[in-house]
């Protein structure tokens, strides 16, 4: 009995650790920016201060670039977002439902392009966004983002359609329907959980992104906010404004953090069936 | 019968012939858009960056880039005094020392995870009150942004005001403060730290998703035979859980292997930490030797593919999670 006793707060134990640990880094990330003036300077577990300071400082110093990011990234996962999901249902749909030659090496490679190391066409890409003038504007990253924003969207979608029975087709076939308006009749209207999914894991992918952010774009109010809060500076290059750091942070974070609370089991599932970069 | 049997399988409806061949008539229409989309941003800039590493491209003379040959990799010139000097990626030692920071971070970093993954995944695998709770804290390190995970972690662990240094002090681990993030000693454990706290809850759902597919009544039947939990685990589950595990094994490897935005927030300047993707980008936007940065992006690239190919014939992965 004392040996059961002792396991299970064991267990609990080890629970509440998984928890503070994930936890932990926002919740004093969030502490660290209600701190002020000097308070910044002091270590402190829980919260000592709650000045909305750093909050203005972020959103209002600096002509307002770093709202101008906000919406440059908004902008940017949301247009990616829409343009891959439109392009991988139909192709989904030819993957998953129709049997024809060469299916599987197709799909290995969609599998292979989403592992890719972006820095592997980093150097193309840069020269295919400058020849095509769009270098520093919303639709390189647009355009750059589909590279592994699409194969994931048909990768999952793939995986979810090909799970769908066989009946629901059969009707609509016997009936004459053409392969599009399949589509549009029989599958869309059930692929709504499953365009919701991989659509948000597709926008916090592109949200998330750095490396093509940094390189495709080059001034103040075309980057995005990632790109933004890496390049904060104080007025001097020695002093790091922390206070500030941290509410943009907290900011950009808060609605990603919201959107996954809300839609975890979507998320759960969505990320096993694709295999999702973290 | 048999027929329609082996077909369905697959959902793909069995039908006439001239009805088959409309139907893939009309999937190779629905592809043609994500093929040509794959091939412009993908497939295009992939070859021209190949392309890149045989000229001498540079940033301000992209165009006007020449056909050089191997250079980029390997060259060498004869001194009048007889003395050979080789020059080019594969005698750089800041290359190598870049290929080698990359494997020990992607080692060290993938087995962590997999360990802590596997031990999250145990626990919310069991039935207990606050499991959706656990549930939902670890998705939030996996969906904070990296730079931001990385600046929060580099507040955290600045030498003075940080809070990790703070909590290793009181618990009398540490005597004096450390500067985690620009000691050359500590950097690659900065990156490691915030690494594996970042990327253990996207093991641990991929691990828990391979549990779930576990027949409880395989425990039971272990449980009235007497057998050790331990044994359990290790006789029963694991080899149970061997695919899912292997999946997600290779899909954080080739994730690791190509970091770039938390080193080059967290700890810019250590040498230590500097990786194949760090040092490339250096070269192709920093230093202006685009064709050197482009030629470092290609062996990234064919050292990837090999890999990726060894282990898929090596632990016989099926990737797209169908029974062999």
């Amino acid at each position: 009995m004392a040996m059961k006793y002792l396991k299970s707060t064991a267990f609990y134990v080890l629970v509440v650790f998984i928890v503070v640990q994930a936890l932990f880094p926002f919740y004093y990330a969030i502490i660290t920016s209600f701190k002020s003036g000097s308070h910044i300077f002091e270590i402190t577990y829980l919260p000592n201060d709650f000045s909305l300071q750093n909050y203005k400082d972020v959103l209002f110093k600096g002509n307002g670039t770093f709202i101008r990011n906000f919406w440059n990234s908004i902008v940017i996962a949301t247009s990616t977002v829409v343009l891959s999901l439109f392009i991988a249902v139909t192709a989904s749909y030819a993957l998953s439902r129709v049997r024809f030659r060469g299916r599987s090496l197709m799909l290995m490679t969609i599998l292979a392009v989403s592992m890719f190391p972006q820095i592997a066409v980093l150097a193309g890409l840069f020269e295919l966004i400058k020849g095509l003038g769009i270098y520093n504007t919303p639709y390189a990253l647009i355009f750059a983002y589909t590279i592994f924003t699409l194969p994931f969207t048909v990768w999952v979608l793939t995986t979810f359609m090909r799970d769908l029975p066989i009946e629901i087709e059969e009707a609509a076939i016997v009936d004459g329907a053409t392969p599009w308006v399949i589509i549009r009749r029989v599958f869309l209207p059930l692929m709504w959980p499953a365009l919701v999914t991989t659509g948000l894991l597709a926008f916090i992918a592109a949200w998330n992104e750095f490396l093509f952010a940094l390189t495709f774009t080059s001034s103040m109010d075309t980057r995005t906010v990632p790109v933004g809060i890496s390049m904060l500076s104080g007025n001097s290059e020695h002093e790091i404004p922390w206070g500030m750091i941290m509410a943009a942070s907290v900011i950009v974070t808060l609605p990603l953090i919201a959107l996954v609370l809300i839609f975890q089991r979507k998320i759960i599932s969505g990320l096993t069936a694709g295999g999702v970069k973290g | 019968m048999a027929a329609t049997q082996v077909l369905s399988k697959d959902t793909s409806v069995p039908m006439k012939n001239e009805l088959l061949a409309g139907r893939t008539r009309a999937a190779m229409i629905f592809l043609l858009p994500m093929m040509l989309a794959l091939a412009i941003v993908a497939g295009w800039p992939l070859l021209r960056s190949i392309w890149f590493s045989f000229t001498d491209a540079s940033l301000v003379h992209l165009y006007e880039a020449k056909f050089v040959g191997f250079k980029n990799y390997l060259n060498w010139i004869d001194l009048p005094s007889g003395k050979r000097v080789y020059t080019g990626v594969l005698v750089d030692k800041g290359w190598w020392n870049a290929v080698w920071n990359t494997l020990r971070f992607g080692t060290v970093s993938v087995v962590l995870e997999t360990i802590f993954g596997l031990a999250v995944a145990l626990v919310l695998n069991a039935e207990f009150k606050g499991r959706g709770i656990v549930r939902a804290a670890i998705l939030v390190p996996w969906a904070i942004p990296t730079v931001v995970s990385a600046k929060m972690w580099a507040w955290m662990l600045n030498d003075q005001l940080g809070i990790v240094n703070d909590m290793l002090q009181r618990l009398g681990i540490i005597t004096e403060k450390i500067a985690w993030a620009a000691d050359a000693n500590y950097s690659m454990a900065a990156v490691l730290m915030v690494d594996i706290w970042k990327t253990t809850p996207f093991m641990a759902l991929l691990i828990l998703a391979g549990l779930q597919m576990v027949p409880k009544d395989v425990y039971e039947a272990a449980e009235i035979d007497g057998v050790h939990p331990v044994k359990v685990f290790f006789k029963v589950t694991l080899p149970l859980i061997k695919p899912a595990l292997m999946v997600a094994v290779i899909f954080r490897l080739m994730d690791a292997m190509r970091i770039f935005d938390l080193i080059y927030v967290l700890t810019p300047n250590s040498s230590q930490t500097k990786t194949m993707s760090v040092i490339s980008r250096e070269n192709l936007f920093d230093f202006d030797k685009f064709a050197y940065g482009s030629a470092e992006s290609t062996l990234l690239f064919v050292f990837l593919l090999i890999m990726v190919t060894a282990y898929i014939k090596f632990a016989k992965v099926n990737l797209d999670g169908s029974t062999q």
